[in-house]
């Protein structure tokens, strides 16, 4: 699973989990355990019977959940190719049988008395603990559904700045007359970056791509801001081509010009470095920090964006910090590295 | 009615620039102008404008040094203030603040069509200062660009600069305002209670008559006795030698201050 290399390749929508991850196991018995806390808690009248209580219902519950769990994972994909609500139907009543099967085998052993009344209330609760445990696995599902991941991708994405957009074409008809041949370039840059935004940005690409887009855009802002702008970039640490996410750079750059450059009267570096430490890959762009820059708050708006479809991506496995030394304002981009050629 | 408009324009971008000497010639014959300055950033443009020749200004917003507004703000000072046409790209917060103040401004890319008629209003109506100097406060509360860098002192018809970051304190007399700098004082036809709130995360005040700059406190001293209740504590200065009574009611905020710094060292 972590080597996805397309949120299109997130978890697929299901109603029910997939019982034969260890993952679904963890969690069903995290919050049937917890439930059954919560319960004697809430049942208990003598505190120095509580631990007992725990233990007595524990002693049932834990080998129904088990009992339940390993069935269900024997049934594997087969329920959830029925409909949703045959599916959870099948699910509530088959731990009902294994609960009324288990208390047959404890009554059978003599460790219970058998009795109907208790076993009404028991099914209740199991009902609804089934209830709430598969409502909360769609919900969950749901959040991380490729096809709510690409549109939350498309949403995050469509957002370069309208001041850059903008300025592009002024300055592109600034020289238009003077020197047709710049102005042909710019606007042939121009639409190769919006191809690139405009296209669906939902596989990582080869570290290459990402560096030509950056390059694209920082010839247009050569165009206005001249030798105002000078970016180095750091490669020699950096394996030759790694997997990164779409539209990370050029954002980042963007950022940059915006906050570091554009503000500043003096001519200003940002400096981008690439390295690998065994599996991950690092990201390090600073820029020159300028005491008139009021825009703090659209700073961290761009700043969110990226974090965000990092976020799809890795999810936890990436990590984005940002940092302010020596005038200079750092972000630092981590995650897993992903050659090209294992694909 | 038939003298050509005297125009400057100041854009930070080389392109930019170009880009408007090229519409300039192409709307000539309706609106005849000519460019008799260019700038790159708001200092050199204002100190060109001080010949007092020019009709119109064309500015950019987002310049670096010295921002396309804070420029207004002084030219509107000036004994002739040049009409002043915004030229901006996108900032959204600038162009509601022009519309509330109904002043001309053009976005990138600027039309032929549109500059025309922003000229052809320009000509009609110089502008007075009283009205750009508020459009200049719509925007400064709407937007991010609203701190001046440097506050103007108009001294025998020129406008001389003063760096906000060089100014020690600012003291209220009467119906001016003095800053003092380490080499001097000039007079500010400004309010002081405009001046902190603009500058308030560099200046506090310490008596109802005086703000200072948090960085050029150096200490405080316990005034001689004159029987004046109001002044117990006085702030001394690094870089200037007089002192500077402290009103009881601002004391704690600066006891505060000297606290923080303190234990920042």
């Amino acid at each position: 699973m972590s080597q996805r290399r397309s949120i299109r390749e997130n978890p697929a929508l299901s109603v029910l989990p997939d019982f034969r991850k260890p993952g679904t196991w963890l969690r069903v018995l995290l919050v049937v355990n917890c439930g059954a806390l919560l319960g004697t808690l809430a049942a208990n009248r003598e505190s120095r019977l509580f631990f007992a209580e725990f233990v007595e219902l524990l002693a049932l519950i834990e080998p129904v959940t088990l009992a339940s769990l390993a069935l269900l994972s024997l049934a594997g994909s087969w329920f959830t190719r029925l409909p949703r609500w045959l599916g959870a139907t099948l699910v509530v009543l088959l731990v009902l049988l294994v609960t009324a099967a288990v208390r047959r085998l404890f009554a059978a052993m003599y460790l219970i008395e058998p009795d109907v009344a208790g076993f009404s209330r028991i099914s209740l609760w199991v009902v609804i603990g089934v209830a709430l445990l598969l409502g909360w696995f769609e919900m969950s599902g749901r959040v991380r559904s490729p096809a709510l991941a690409e549109a939350r991708l498309l949403a995050l994405t469509a957002r370069i700045r309208p001041h850059f957009l903008f300025n592009a074409l002024n300055a592109v008809l600034g020289v238009m007359r003077s020197d047709p041949r710049r102005a042909e370039t710019a606007l042939e840059e121009l639409a190769d970056l919006f191809r690139v935004l405009m296209r669906e940005n939902a596989d990582l690409v080869p570290l290459s791509e990402e560096i030509q887009v950056a390059r694209q855009y920082i010839n247009l802002e050569r165009l206005r801001l001249g030798e105002r702008v000078r970016v180095v970039w750091d490669m020699t640490d950096c394996p030759p081509d790694p997997l990164v996410p779409p539209l990370m750079l050029q954002p980042l750059l963007e950022n940059a010009v915006y906050h570091g450059i554009e503000p500043a009267a003096e001519p200003g570096e940002i400096i981008i470095r690439f390295e690998r430490t065994n599996s991950r890959m690092r990201v390090e762009l600073s820029n020159p920090m300028t005491v008139a820059d009021g825009h703090t708050s659209g700073n961290q708006m761009a700043l969110t964006n990226i974090r965000q479809r990092l976020m799809l991506f890795f999810e936890l496995e990436a990590t984005m910090t940002t940092q302010v030394s020596d005038g200079r304002f750092c972000v630092v981009i981590e995650f897993p590295y992903r050659p090209v050629s294992e694909a | 009615m038939s003298d050509p408009l005297r125009l400057l324009l100041v854009d930070d971008e080389t392109p930019a620039r170009a880009r408007l000497r090229d519409l300039l010639g192409d709307i000539a014959a309706e609106v005849p102008g000519t460019v008799v300055a260019e700038a790159a950033g708001g200092i050199a443009a204002l100190e060109r404008a001080q010949a007092g020749d020019l009709d119109v200004a064309l500015i950019d917003i987002r310049m670096p040094g010295m921002d396309g507004v804070e420029l207004a703000r002084h030219l509107a000072r000036l004994p002739t203030t040049p009409a002043v046409i915004f030229v901006t790209a996108f900032d959204q917060y600038a162009v509601q603040a022009f519309e509330l103040a109904a002043l001309d401004y053009l976005v990138k890319p600027v039309r032929a069509t549109r500059l025309a008629d922003a000229l052809r209003k320009a000509r009609r109506r110089a502008d007075d200062a009283v009205r750009l100097e508020k459009l200049c406060e719509a925007v400064s509360s709407q937007s991010a660009l609203a701190i001046r860098q440097n506050l103007s002192c108009l001294e025998r018809g020129r406008i001389l600069l003063v760096p906000v970051t060089e100014i020690l304190y600012l003291k209220a007399e009467q119906k001016y305002v003095t800053a003092r700098t380490a080499e001097r004082e000039y007079l500010l036809e400004e309010s002081l209670v405009r001046l902190e709130t603009e500058f308030r995360e560099r200046f506090m005040r310490i008596h109802r008559n005086c703000l200072v700059a948090r960085d050029a406190v150096g200490g405080v001293e316990r005034a001689a006795d004159e029987g004046d209740a109001e002044a117990r504590w006085q702030v001394i200065l690094d870089q200037a030698a007089e002192r500077l009574p402290v009103s009881r009611r601002q004391w704690p905020q600066l006891k505060a201050l000297l606290r923080l710094r303190a234990e920042g060292r």
